[in-house]
């Protein structure tokens, strides 16, 4: 009964997405079509999307249509005495020089935009961008801002297993706890890495799509027109949650710009400064399991799940050996620096919060080992001690 | 023609040198491959009906889509234009049996290994980090360092398939080079044997690089070389070279028989000859010549030197100019002529119109600025599926409701055959069309959740996706039908246009052992 319903929904929706939301203004852009986004790069993209849209129409249209001709007309009860030729010499030359024509045409157009999306010289300032299962790095490499910068959806909106159907945010999937910050106006050249495989960051609205390959680096650029909230995905096959690592960019005057590079700085001394305070302290088990339960949430349970359990590749953690017999500074370097398919925290997680998880999984699921792991001894073993 | 003595029962099959036995092996091993990777793509748009996690946890999904791929392009479709090789290239030519029927007989028997090992990762006893979950074109370094143990299952079963290939190219070369009929030149070939010995010539060229692409593979996972590792020197982007040299071809392998097929359907049904059999052959030729010339249009987003990104966009480009040929040829072949629409005729004119759609959104990924956009979207999704599955499924399906008389000698229902079209050309188009728009809105490949906005489209394409295996399962009932004794005898000549030695000189069913004195080719 509920699949039916479903269909019948999924039918319903699409009927009435045919027959009004073709002609409805989309509040963001359209979604039967490429969007003419926000840079003049992503309008001529468009442009030439469309032109060749219509030249395929065009071109696809003329066969279709000699194809119903000939289908009705030379039917056999209409046409009982076929002809017997063959070839013609004359014909097949005209198709074949008549498609060069069209292609040279659309190559020319094609040929300078690729030359100018190429062309990252003279840029206002730079970004680094590294990808990493399943987020994105951003260093502002004219400032020294750096962020990591994750999906914000929570979990229960999109775990469904049970098939109750969740209630979801309008930008479900498409929002993240940190965004990009951009001036508009200004070219802004983006320098694209991975650590771990292959991503590529795309930015429809900007017309951006680039791949981001660890040990290597690639260039792309963009020059925002208009201020606004632009969304995008991860476009190259990641691993698991390759479908859940969006970007977003929030692109301002180059007033509120600079307003925010202020602030990003002066928030970043105060949390440098409060970090190596908390460094120095020693906290009770209740504090690292409360502190460690928000870091494993945020940043383990999409791979070792939730319960601890693990899943498919992602090895458990509840009554492993790691977590429980094996040695705290053994587990609490693993995180520190990951190993093989395991990423590396050093620089995501504060000593704290480092020593906050390690802690939990050390004591959550019944792992119960009555162990703690503090910060002091977090940064010794990052020193090599 | 009376000493068809042959073992029987499982002895018949296992050491057949038959190339008609071989040939209907290969036919139902890729039809059972067709369901098992069909049920995966049920798997995939079950997931993807709606917005959210329904049934699968991502990373099972990320295997459903690569075993899918696998299967569908190692399984199902090369085995069945193999199996049709098999059938009619020696009828064809008028030689009693392949060149090398030991090999042939040997060539089958690889493959149920192969797979076999590739869907033991499916077993979770075998394998509890499952099955390989990369992709069907296994990027490096998610497949090397970051793969799953059944990773190196995968690899012995991509090189079992890579040798099982060439070995049926080596004999489909072999066959066509020195078993024709006497006065059967290269030039009065039928077109069906044209374009398979050029998807031979591609097979011997690319399966091996295939193979070298598993093996770099194999030694970066386990032996500390590093082709792809930027860290010990290599490069990722290097395995996406190596990959394309071959997939790029590979795709052509995928249509190019195809193609043929729709060269003797449309003239018979069109009571015409083919329109222009020497530019057809040509087109044939060249689109094969250029395959190897364009493998980096797959990877514009790698970063490549704007040199490159112009040189591939142009080489690709030209490509449209020999296919643009082909399906002008075709048309031009029913144009004056006495046109009937059996089921054959009725698969053959979809497979030219939707493969139509599949080439003119080709065009559009060849544009390098905007292919940027397109690329690793819905809309390339939607483009390789129109001329996977109308082009070369459709193709497979013309081929054996046309040459099912033949082979069996009964004929099958043609009202079913028709009920059979006419459901999977709607089903087809409500799979895969709704795919161009949502691409280009923004959804991108691989990914088993997305935003409401995406909503309709997906939950049309899994409507149509269901319909579309379900449409499969009447396909395997009009066959066996047909084999049990169908709606009665064939003729011999079975179609009234059909022209070639299977036509005209063998009895309907073709007997066991036939030409074993070659006809006379004028």
């Amino acid at each position: 009964m509920s699949l039916l319903k479903k269909v019948m929904s999924g039918s319903l929706s699409l009927l009435v997405f045919f027959t009004s939301s073709l002609w409805a203004a989309e509040p963001e852009h359209s979604t039967l079509n490429l969007r003419p986004g926000v840079t003049d790069t992503s309008q001529a993209v468009f442009d030439l999307h469309m032109e060749v849209v219509w030249i395929m129409f065009a071109v696809a249209g003329l066969v279709f249509a000699a194809i119903l001709f000939a289908v009705i007309r030379f039917r056999k009860s209409a046409n009982p005495n076929p002809a017997k030729f063959s070839h013609s010499t004359t014909l097949e030359i005209i198709w074949t020089v008549i498609p060069i024509i069209i292609l040279v045409w659309l190559a020319k157009p094609a040929i300078s935009l690729l030359l100018s999306i190429e062309d990252t010289s003279k840029s206002d300032m730079t970004v680094q961008i590294t990808g990493l299962q399943w987020k994105w790095k951003y260093t502002y490499l004219d400032n020294g801002i750096e962020f990591y910068s994750s999906l914000s959806t929570p979990r229960e909106q999109y775990v469904d297993y049970d098939k109750q159907g969740t209630e979801k945010g309008p930008n479900y999937l498409l929002e993240v706890d940190n965004e990009v910050v951009l001036p508009i106006g200004k070219k802004v050249r983006f320098l694209m890495t991975a650590e771990d495989v292959i991503h590529a960051w795309w930015v429809p609205d900007f017309a951006v799509k680039m791949d981001a390959i660890p040990g290597f680096i690639n260039e792309a650029w963009t020059r925002i027109n208009e201020p606004g909230i632009y969304r995008g995905v991860c476009a190259e096959l990641c691993g698991k949650d390759h479908g859940f690592m969006p970007i977003v960019v929030r692109a301002v005057t180059e007033q509120e710009y600079n307003a925010w590079v202020e602030t990003k700085l002066a928030e970043k001394a105060e949390a440098d400064r409060l970090a190596a305070e908390a460094a120095l302290k020693s906290f009770s088990m209740d504090d690292l399991m409360a502190e460690g339960k928000k870091v494993y949430d945020a940043k383990c349970a999409s791979c070792h799940m939730p319960n601890g359990e693990g899943t498919g590749p992602f090895p458990a953690l509840k009554g492993s050996a790691l977590a429980t017999t094996g040695s705290p500074d053994d587990h609490a370097r693993l995180v520190i620096y990951g190993k093989g398919m395991m990423p590396k925290f050093d620089d995501q997680l504060t000593d704290v919060e480092l020593a906050a998880v390690v802690t939990y999984e050390r004591n959550a699921w019944g792992n119960n080992t009555g162990q703690m792991m503090q910060p002091g001894r977090i940064s010794e073993l990052k020193a090599g001690n | 023609m009376a000493h068809d003595h042959h073992p029987t029962g499982i002895k018949r099959w296992l050491f057949t040198t038959n190339h008609k036995d071989i040939g209907t092996m290969y036919l139902w091993f890729a039809f059972i491959m067709f369901l098992v990777g069909g049920l995966m793509a049920l798997g995939i748009r079950a997931e993807l009906f709606q917005p959210g996690l329904q049934f699968w946890e991502p990373n099972f999904f990320n295997s459903l889509t690569t075993l899918h791929g696998l299967i569908m392009v190692f399984g199902a479709v090369m085995p069945a234009f193999v199996g049709l090789a098999n059938w009619l290239i020696p009828i064809q030519v008028g030689a009693p049996d392949m060149a090398l029927p030991r090999m042939n007989n040997f060539s089958f028997w690889i493959l149920p290994f192969a797979f076999t090992l590739l869907l033991l990762s499916l077993v979770p006893q075998l394998f509890p980090d499952g099955p390989p979950n990369f992709g069907w074109t296994f990027y490096a370094p998610l497949s090397t360092k970051f793969g799953p143990a059944s990773t190196d299952f995968f690899i012995f079963g991509v090189h079992l398939m890579g040798i099982s290939s060439i070995m049926g190219a080596i004999n489909v070369i072999v066959t066509v080079f020195n078993m024709r009929a006497p006065g059967m030149t290269l030039m009065k070939m039928p077109m069906f044997v044209w374009t398979w010995v050029i998807t031979a010539f591609l097979l011997i060229m690319v399966m091996p690089v295939l193979a070298g692409a598993v093996t770099m593979m194999l030694t970066d996972r386990h032996f500390g070389t590093a082709f792809f590792d930027a860290a010990g020197g290599g490069d990722p982007v290097l395995f996406q070279h190596v990959f394309w040299f071959f997939g790029h071809p590979e795709v052509y392998i995928m249509i190019l028989p195809a193609f043929g097929i729709a060269s003797h359907i449309i003239p018979t049904f069109s009571r015409k000859p083919l329109f222009g059999y020497a530019s057809m052959v040509y087109a044939t030729a060249s689109i094969a010549f250029l395959s190897f010339i364009v493998w980096a249009h797959h990877m514009f987003t790698t970063g490549m030197p704007v040199a490159g990104e112009l040189y591939f966009m142009i080489a690709t480009l030209i490509i449209a100019v020999p296919t643009g040929v082909k399906i002008f040829n075709w048309v031009a072949t029913m144009w004056e002529g006495s046109i009937t629409f059996e089921t054959p005729m009725l698969f053959a004119l979809a497979f030219v119109i939707l493969f139509t759609i599949g080439g003119v959104s080709g065009v559009m990924l060849a544009m390098t600025p905007v292919d940027k956009q397109y690329h690793d979207t819905y809309f390339v999704v939607a483009h390789f599926h129109y001329v996977l599955f109308p082009g070369a499924i459709f193709g497979t399906i013309a081929a054996v409701y046309y040459w099912i008389p033949k082979w069996t000698g009964f004929m099958y229902n043609e009202f079913l055959g028709k009920v059979h079209f006419w459901l999977s050309i709607f089903f087809v188009n409500l799979t895969f069309f709704p795919m161009h728009f949502s691409g280009l809105a923004g959804m991108q490949r691989r990914v088993p959740d997305y935003n409401m906005m995406f909503e309709s489209f997906n939950a049309l394409s899994s409507i149509g996706a269901l319909g579309l295996g379900a449409t499969q399962l009447l396909f395997m009932y009009i066959v066996i039908n047909c084999i049990k004794g169908g709606q009665g005898k064939a003729t011999d000549q079975v179609w009234e246009g059909a022209e070639g030695l299977e036509f005209t000189h063998l009895p309907s069913p073709a007997p066991y052992h036939s030409f074993d004195v070659a006809p006379e080719v004028k």
